[in-house]
């Protein structure tokens, strides 16, 4: 039963993400209405999953590396949701689809059996940490989009040649604006995610750090987006210079994410 | 009727070139006077914008017409003919109608059916009028071409999104800049334009405009109006960095904002962005602000890129437009040909009746013997005679004068009969039609 509604969901997202490139193409309202429609009817049915992994497994769904990516995709769509309804910027969906439908088709390709967790890693801090972190680098991956937006729009704007998608995206202010929100929103938790990270391996195996690529990797992470932030702040890094940034910074938070999740087949290497 | 129009605009032509063609409003006269003077045209109008130069005339020789508009143009401003031939266009006769039509509806503006532009053939027609360049075919010509462009503005919505440059400027300050509310602006230059830009602004609710005009009692003037602030023309270079969006209109022949200056101004103001709408020809921005980070400079032809998606919209009101032109154009034929076709009809029946008459009046000196009825019957049988031969001739011409070899038939009747025509029926026959 949890087979065919994962399979609705990677159905339903596939055919959001036509509808949303048919939308960017033709630029219909009607188009971006139908494609929202199918992207949440795919949400609800991965929302099915997630919940229906999670009792079956008796514990957050984030131990092998098709639950992270499963999971990771739910709460990249949920917070899009969050964003679609608090800023209304309906356009985001068309890049945010193909993302969340590619997490999903390599979910799927990867092997799906439930892996039971070392016992010693039972915890209550598991949910917390792995909450905190996907949803960091959730808003991480939507800051990385919006810098993608701004990208293109800027373009159009600097070269005075204004077609195709400048008429559909939104303003450089608004995204330049909505970017900052989401490092805004990422960092903090990314903080929190590392330092429940380091409590829940003080609590399961003693000690708060032990320099593990996964750590490592965070620690750089989080001092890009540390950098990313300050420049903000300080520096008057705005529009295309921070949407680079946060472009670069999200590759190598990626690749990071998948690299270690393969040689160590989930969970930091500490599911076996 | 030997219209010729001759000119470049912004399709034709890039600004470089359009900058070094234009003919200031203050000094239209003596270019008005030379084209009539020594170039030999019998009327002239010349109409000059940021985006185009017209040259509007009436010939006997066409052919000669072009060259000579062609060689005023490029002697005027001292530019080779050969140039500037490649920017020029040429519509003679019906097609000049048409084009003179389209562009007092904003038909043929950068963008579509923005109301500027009739203001602007209203002012060049003014000019003509006012140094005596005008004459009947022109005065007839442009009022035409008012009560067209009227026309269209309240029958069709080609106005309704797209109105001017500013306008397109208003809608790529908000695609930068999101909600204008809060942000501010100055206006180097106290022009029509610049104000209407503002005004839009306000409209847009945009928090605080800066007006820096060489006379400075012009910009007091001008902020009169909507409350926004005076400054020194010399002193805005120090306001630069607290205002987002610079709009330049002013006449300066040279850059007044360059990129050096800006640079400084980014790094004050934290990088914000600053978006630069130059009106200006020759313009007043050096257009490398553009390749500094979050700096937009927009010229004049560059504002044509912001409408592009919309004409398409648009194009269905476009269409509606064409129909009216052509509609018009036609009925405005018909009328100038009418007045051709109305004499001669009625110098045909003048001499024809005048024949019989004389005849007539030969006839009956030898026939004395006849009664008053019967003198009577003869003069309406003679003239039943006249009706009846020309019956045909003159409901073939009162047709055929519409159609495109209308002048022919009319010049041809003319010539057979030996006809002149009568003042006093054209003036006649024109007050009946109006």
């Amino acid at each position: 039963m949890s087979d065919i509604v994962f399979h609705i969901t990677a159905i339903a997202y596939l055919v959001a993400t036509f509808v949303y490139i048919g939308y960017l193409f033709a630029r219909k309202d009607r188009l971006l209405d139908a494609a929202q429609y199918v992207l949440m009817f795919g949400f609800a049915a991965h929302t099915i999953t997630i919940v229906t992994r999670w009792v079956a497994a008796g514990r957050t769904p984030a131990t092998s590396l098709h639950e992270s990516l499963t999971f990771f995709s739910w709460i990249v769509i949920a917070l899009y949701m969050y964003l679609l309804f608090k800023y209304r910027q309906r356009v985001l969906g068309a890049f945010v689809s193909p993302f969340a439908l590619l997490l999903i088709l390599s979910a799927s390709l990867l092997p799906q059996e439930i892996i039971p967790l070392a016992p010693v890693l039972e915890s209550y801090w598991l949910p917390v940490h792995v909450i905190l972190a996907f949803m960091g680098n959730a808003f991480f991956a939507l800051a990385f989009f919006l810098g993608i937006m701004y990208i293109i729009q800027e373009r159009y704007l600097k070269k005075r040649k204004l077609k195709g998608l400048y008429f559909i995206l939104p303003s450089l202010d608004v995204l330049d604006e909505l970017n900052y929100k989401c490092l805004q929103y990422g960092f903090p938790l990314l903080t929190i995610a590392i330092i429940t990270g380091a409590v829940w391996s003080e609590y399961a195996i003693g000690s708060y750090w032990d320099w593990k690529p996964r750590q490592i990797w965070s620690l750089i992470t989080w001092f890009l987006y540390a950098a990313l932030l300050h420049g903000r702040l300080t520096a008057g890094w705005r529009g295309k210079k921070a949407a680079i940034f946060s472009g670069v910074a999200f590759m190598i938070l990626l690749a990071s994410f998948v690299i270690i999740n393969m040689i160590s087949g989930g969970a930091h290497g500490l599911s076996q | 009727m030997n219209l010729i129009i001759v000119g470049l605009n912004h399709k034709t032509s890039p600004i470089e070139i359009r900058e070094k063609l234009s003919f200031p409003s203050q000094t239209i006269g003596e270019p008005l006077k030379k084209l009539t003077n020594n170039f030999g045209l019998n009327e002239g109008v010349i109409l000059s914008t940021c985006n185009r130069v017209e040259v509007l005339a009436i010939t006997n020789d066409m052919e000669k017409g072009v060259w000579q508009i062609k060689r005023f143009l490029s002697d005027f401003h001292s530019i080779p003919l050969e140039k500037l031939d490649e920017h020029l266009y040429v519509h003679l006769g019906e097609d000049a109608v048409k084009h003179l039509f389209r562009v007092g509806a904003g038909l043929d503006s950068m963008v579509m059916g923005e109301p500027q532009i009739l203001g602007q053939v209203k002012d060049s027609y003014g000019h003509a009028v006012q140094y005596n360049t005008a004459g009947v075919i022109v005065n007839k010509l442009y009022h035409k071409a008012f009560q067209v462009a009227k026309r269209i503005r309240s029958e069709t919505k080609i106005g309704e999104s797209a109105v001017s440059i500013s306008f397109a400027a208003i809608e790529l300050a908000r695609k930068i800049f999101g909600d204008l509310s809060g942000k501010s602006c100055m206006l180097i230059g106290a022009g029509e334009m610049a104000e209407l830009a503002a005004k839009h602004l306000l409209t847009n609710g945009i928090r605080e405009i800066l007006v820096a005009n060489r006379t400075y009692e012009k910009a007091v003037e001008m902020v009169k109006g909507f409350g926004g602030t005076a400054i020194m023309f010399r002193e805005f270079p120090h306001y630069l960095k607290n205002v987002d969006i610079v709009i330049a209109s002013t006449g300066a022949p040279n850059f007044i904002i360059r990129p050096d200056q800006i640079h400084e101004v980014m790094r004050e103001r934290k990088q914000k962005p600053m978006f630069f709408i130059d009106i200006s020809v020759p313009r007043n921005i050096d257009p490398l602000v553009n390749n500094i980070d979050n700096c937009y400079v927009y010229d004049v032809d560059d504002l044509q890129g912001v409408v592009v998606a919309n004409l398409q919209e648009r194009s269905k009101e476009a269409e509606a437009a064409e129909k009216i032109v052509d509609e018009e154009i036609e009925k405005f034929y018909r009328w100038i040909k009418s007045l051709d076709v109305v004499p001669t009809i009625i110098s045909l029946r003048q001499t024809c009746d005048q024949i019989r008459k004389a005849e007539v009046q030969k006839a009956l000196t030898s026939l004395n013997h006849l009664s008053e009825k019967d003198r009577k019957v003869l003069d309406a049988m003679t003239s039943a005679i006249v009706n009846k031969i020309l019956h045909h001739p003159v409901t073939h011409l009162k047709k055929e004068a519409n159609k495109v070899e209308g002048d022919l038939y009319i010049d041809t009747i003319r010539k057979l009969f030996d006809l002149t025509i009568d003042e006093e029926a054209v003036k006649k026959a024109q007050n009946n039609e109006d």
